[in-house]
């Protein structure tokens, strides 16, 4: 630490930090711009003017960029000094001579660091007499508003877009008093990272235009702290309501996960909370095998459920990736862990269950995408992480970097420092090195690729580990060039301080994810204290359900098979989407009663005798466990209403009803979660993911409401003038209403950044024990996975090599950002992103079959038909096909699998 | 890209010339100007091409330096300083006179295409203001009389098409 002096105090302060980030660090309101957090210092804007003096004798000093001063012992500045307050004053007016002042109109409005910043230094009276410059503004599809006239050449978009997130479709374009930031035309912002921009820009330029479809002012919303739903990653976030449903997704700041960013998917994909096809009443089908459906009271559907339990000789439980560890654990209870069912197919059951168990088994357990953005060496072995977890890509795509700083210099430059940085490293890169069968898009990053079936890619993993370590065993009969790519990365990784090895499901290949254990085992044996594994998995709770140790799918076709069981409860799952619709088909059949439980109608749904309306995230409390095992709770910011209530809940009132079990207490999610650490030892910790419902500071709940929340009556006057009593929470210290505790909650519990002068999203600066650190009283989440030291369990054996076969393709699934993921894929916006249906295939095997781009292939695939247009990929081994996974209404499961082209 | 032979070897002798092929952008970009009069978008995208570049990447060069033209401009190119010391000397003055003379506002091109006036920043030749560059050549101590008389002759030569001068930025 460095002793500083600001405005005659001295403080202490973190010397590998710039005096901006000090200042605000230790709570001081300097304005700034250019600068953030995880983009570093340009010293572009000069907005954090302070006067810098030479010593104690110095008392002229002279006016510096805070954020470009690094702090250092005995450093002495003031920001109070007249002159340099006049002067941060200044830049906010000249910033402003073009800005058009429409904050009434203007989405920002209310939390604009535009406006928070003119407050802060004071400036109040234009003096700008002449005309403004304005813009043509350009559509930049369904999920940007742009509105360039509010710009203030901050450059933090273009920072953002292009050098942190690799997109190319966003520049500034011109020069002076007219510099443009936008598309070389209009059209759809290509990155899947542009939802960011949205928080990035200071201004309104850059807005979530799902929001204006429902638009509500930042005060006005009831917001609590969420968790995405969309992917295993877990990001954080606020999830923001009004009038009833959701308005918005923001970015809750979590060290070491999402940090500042989120996807496009993450943010964008919540208004399938509000589709057309969300289930709010139970329902009952009469007849199965016929389109007819009555909605029924909630007493009338447990009433049939009561009939089908008692008439029932057995009855399984289908649990979900998707669902809640809570409500999985629930079912779970329900129905015995015997007739459990994790909910997926064999195929990808094993690769998850193999996934866990290199979790378990890495040496420091589970890695987390802030130990990605750190690595400076990395191996991915058959993932495609900006479609299967994509802010995971994000946090790669600045692990590229690290190496060549580390190499010379560059290790004495500061870290924040972007400008000088950016100029050191210029285009080199440190080793990432890319495993999949197809191109992806951090292929730009990639040192090495290797485009290959599973299989093949599992090799050059178990290569990998032997170069390494020639203890593990040898690949034999590998060719030249995989060989030699081999040896190249091993030699990266065993150089690396940090290296590390992403693997996951994507090819539900138990052999790939084997071969990255043996790879980090390797690693650790020879000495690389530092390696890591990261796991990739496709669901929000895949982990959790994992954990749980259901039985696949098809083990639970055989108990119906066998008469032992007749009746299912199927939560939150489409088991279409999961097996190919005639074994699906076979289940259902077999199944002499279901009762579903589901936010959204399905194909499943559809055919099940009862549906009960499962509450979405919007609507529920519960646990889902991330890719690197953390337990992470999310609260509904939306009070229940109507017959929504959360699937654990449901499950418990049948158990109620049915006497199965003794789930009666379980009204109350802590309650389910004591159970949960009774049962199940491993997820005991799950527990403390979040304060109990009891939690209070100074005997008071936290708001879910900002305290300037208004219009509370006036909501609902065309009914009533009475305001009705606020809705009651026992499952979370939570309140509904913006009465509770004003001071900061824990960051668990965080429902919105607020601080005086900061009603901005930037107000999180004073949300962290540091700028860019820890939370203040630690991140939320528990840790279930602690790693298993050096011990390495033996792995799987080397699959063989891939036989050539010319008579059939070797269909392996990819994935979409935009509509691989099931409930995202219902919100509007997402769906206008999603590609049309497509088979990629190699040129050479579009030309053996007479095919061109779009001409359409039709494919036999066991026991399904599958016909779609081509799609030609040049980086596409031969032999080898890729259908996209769980696109809506276009699911083609069950893969890898032998294809062969039909005419 | 319809290109001139020179042009096209000045080009290809270039891009080896710098470590990074799309450092070549600027001096890519003056040749294609040189050549074609101003910078076209298919332009841009050649320049693209041939640097492994995305054309928004040649486009916020070209938007970013005023000397780079996105339209065709008149058989001659006249650039008229409006800075300080050119403005004291009477350089306004002169700017209406050439907007008479050529029948139309600074920024624009005359109607018969003889040439396009423009503002420039100083000309580094204060001393001698007022000051004007036609084309690649240096006007200096201007006067109402002797800008007249530059204007009836570039006139002229246009109405005739004869050959004496190139089209647009010589540099
Ligand atoms: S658009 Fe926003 S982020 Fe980009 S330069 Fe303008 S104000 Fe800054
Ligand atoms: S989809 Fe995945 S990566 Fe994207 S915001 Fe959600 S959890 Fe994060
Ligand atoms: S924030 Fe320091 S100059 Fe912009
Ligand atoms: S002011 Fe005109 S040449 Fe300098």
């Amino acid at each position: 630490m460095a002793t500083i002096t600001i405005d005659g105090q001295s403080y202490e302060a973190d010397p590998s930090a710039n005096l901006l980030q000090a200042a605000l660090t230790l709570g001081f309101d300097l304005p700034y711009f250019c600068w953030h957090p995880a983009l570093g210092s340009v010293g572009a804007c000069r907005q954090c003017a302070v006067r810098q003096y030479r010593d104690e004798e110095d008392t002229t000093g002279q006016i510096v960029m805070a954020c470009m001063v690094p702090v250092a012992d005995g450093l002495r500045c003031s920001i109070v000094e007249p002159e340099a307050a006049e002067f941060r004053a200044e830049v906010i007016e000249w910033l402003m001579s073009n800005h058009p002042h429409d904050c009434p109109v203007c989405d920002e409005g209310g939390e604009c660091h535009l406006q928070d910043m003119t407050v802060m230094t004071g400036h109040c009276k234009r003096r700008f007499r002449f005309p403004k410059r304005t813009f043509r503004n350009q559509y930049l599809g369904p999920f940007i508003n742009h509105e360039m006239n509010r710009c203030i050449q901050c450059y933090r978009c273009v920072r953002f877009y292009g050098d942190y997130a690799g997109g190319s479709d966003l520049v500034a374009m011109a020069a002076h008093n007219h510099v443009y930031f936008g598309r070389h035309e209009e059209g759809i912002l290509e990155n899947e990272f542009s939802g960011n921009l949205v928080e990035i820009c200071p201004t309104g330029v850059f807005t979530d235009k799902t929001l204006k479809h429902h638009y509500s002012r930042k005060w006005d919303m009831v917001s609590s702290p969420s968790v995405c739903s969309h992917c295993a990653v877990g990001c954080n976030t606020i999830a923001s309501t009004r009038y009833g449903s959701v308005r918005r997704i923001l970015n809750r700041y979590h060290h070491d996960i999402n940090g500042y960013f989120l996807c496009d998917r993450g943010r964008f994909g919540y208004t399938f909370t509000d589709a057309a096809d969300r289930l709010r009443r139970p329902l009952l089908h009469p007849d199965r095998e016929r389109d007819v459906e009555t909605v029924a009271e909630p007493a009338e559907a447990m009433k049939r459920i009561r009939e089908i339990f008692s008439e029932a000789t057995g009855v399984a439980g289908i649990g979900s990736p998707r669902a809640s560890l809570e409500s999985n654990y629930a079912l779970r209870n329900l129905v015995g862990s015997g007739r459990f069912s994790s909910g997926l197919p064999r195929i990808e059951h094993d690769a998850t269950t193999a996934l866990l168990e290199a979790m378990r088994n890495a040496p420091d357990g589970p890695g987390s995408l802030r130990d990605a953005e750190r690595a400076d060496a990395v191996l991915i072995l058959g993932e495609d992480p900006n479609n299967t977890a994509p802010r995971l890509a994000l946090a790669l795509r600045q692990s590229v970097r690290n190496e060549p700083i580390r190499a010379d210099a560059g290790s004495r430059i500061p870290r924040w420092h972007d400008r000088a940085i950016r100029d050191f490293v210029q285009d080199r890169k440190g080793p990432l090195f890319i495993a999949w069968p197809a191109s992806t898009r951090l292929d730009d990053l990639a040192a090495g690729t290797h485009r290959a079936a599973p299989d093949e890619i599992a090799r050059l993993g178990f290569a990998v580990a032997h170069a390494i370590d020639p203890q593990s065993p040898a690949v034999t009969d590998l060719d030249d060039s995989a060989s030699d790519l081999a040896s190249r990365i091993a030699r990266a990784l065993k150089e690396a301080d940090r290296p590390m090895v992403v693997s996951g499901t994507a090819l539900r290949s138990p052999a790939i994810i084997a071969a990255a254990a043996a790879t980090v085992h390797a690693l650790r044996r020879t000495g690389s204290g530092g390696s890591s594994f990261l796991a990739v998995a496709p669901e929000a709770n895949t982990i959790g359900d994992a954990m749980l140790e259901g039985a696949p799918l098809e083990t639970l076709e055989q108990q119906l098979e066998s008469g032992e069981v007749d009746t299912l409860v199927i939560l939150e799952n489409d088991i279409y989407r999961r097996l190919p619709a005639p074994a699906t088909d076979r289940i259902i059949s077999k199944a002499r009663r279901i009762i579903a439980l589901d936010s959204i109608a399905t194909a499943t749904t559809n055919r099940a005798d009862v549906v009960l309306p499962a509450g979405s995230f919007a609507e529920s409390d519960g646990t889902f466990v991330n890719h690197e095992g953390r337990a992470q709770r999310f609260f509904q910011p939306l009070p229940p209403a109507g017959d929504v209530l959360e699937a654990w809940r449901w499950i418990g009132r049948i158990a109620a009803e049915t006497g199965t079990s003794k789930q009666n207490e379980w009204d109350r999610l802590d309650r389910v979660l004591t159970a949960l650490a009774r049962d199940c030892p491993e997820l005991a910790p799950a527990r403390d993911a979040a304060p109990d419902a009891a939690f209070r500071a100074n005997g008071q709940r936290f708001p879910r409401a900002p305290r300037r929340f208004s219009g509370r009556t006036s909501i609902l006057s065309h009914l009533s003038v009475h305001e009705p009593k606020p809705p009651e929470d026992s499952d979370s210290p939570l309140s509904f209403t913006m009465e509770g505790h004003s001071g900061q909650p824990p960051a668990a519990l965080v429902s919105h950044y607020w601080s005086p002068g900061w009603n901005s999203s930037q107000a999180l600066n004073k949300f962290q024990s540091e700028v860019a650190g820890p939370a203040r009283g630690g991140d939320p989440g528990a840790r279930l996975i602690p790693g298993n030291g050096p011990n390495e369990r033996p792995s799987t054996a080397i699959p063989a090599p891939v036989p050539d076969d010319d008579q059939t393709l070797l269909a392996v699934p990819c994935y979409e950002v935009f509509g691989s993921d099931e409930l995202s894929a219902r919100a509007p916006a997402v769906a206008e992103r999603i590609p049309k249906p497509y088979v990629a295939l190699a040129p050479t095997d579009a030309e053996h079959h007479g095919l061109d781009s779009g001409d359409s292939l039709n494919l036999l695939i066991g026991e399904l038909r599958v016909s779609a247009p081509v799609r030609l990929d040049p980086k596409l081994p031969p032999g080898l096909c890729g259908i996209p996974a769980g696109m809506p209404g276009w699911s083609v499961p069950h893969l890898p699998a032998r294809a062969s082209v039909v005419t | 890209m319809n290109l001139r032979a020179e042009t096209m070897e000045h080009i290809d002798a270039t891009i080896p010339r710098y470590p990074h092929k799309r450092s070549a952008v600027m001096p890519l970009l003056h040749a294609v100007q040189r050549d074609q009069g101003y910078i076209s978008n298919e332009a841009i995208a050649w320049v693209a091409g041939k640097l492994g570049l995305e054309p928004v990447n040649v486009y916020e060069v070209v938007t970013f330096y005023p000397f780079f033209r996105q339209a065709p401009i008149g058989r001659r190119h006249i650039r008229l300083c409006r800075t300080l010391s050119c403005a004291l000397c009477g350089g306004f003055g002169i700017a209406e006179v050439l907007e008479e003379a050529f029948e139309c506002r600074m920024g624009e091109t005359a109607p018969d295409g003889s040439a396009t006036l423009e503002w420039a920043e100083c000309l580094a030749s204060c001393d001698k203001g007022p000051v004007l560059m036609l084309d690649d050549d240096l006007h200096e101590n201007l006067t109402e009389e002797g800008v007249r008389e530059l204007a009836r002759t570039i006139r002229a030569e246009n109405a005739e098409g004869s050959d004496s001068s190139m089209t647009g930025n010589n540099s």
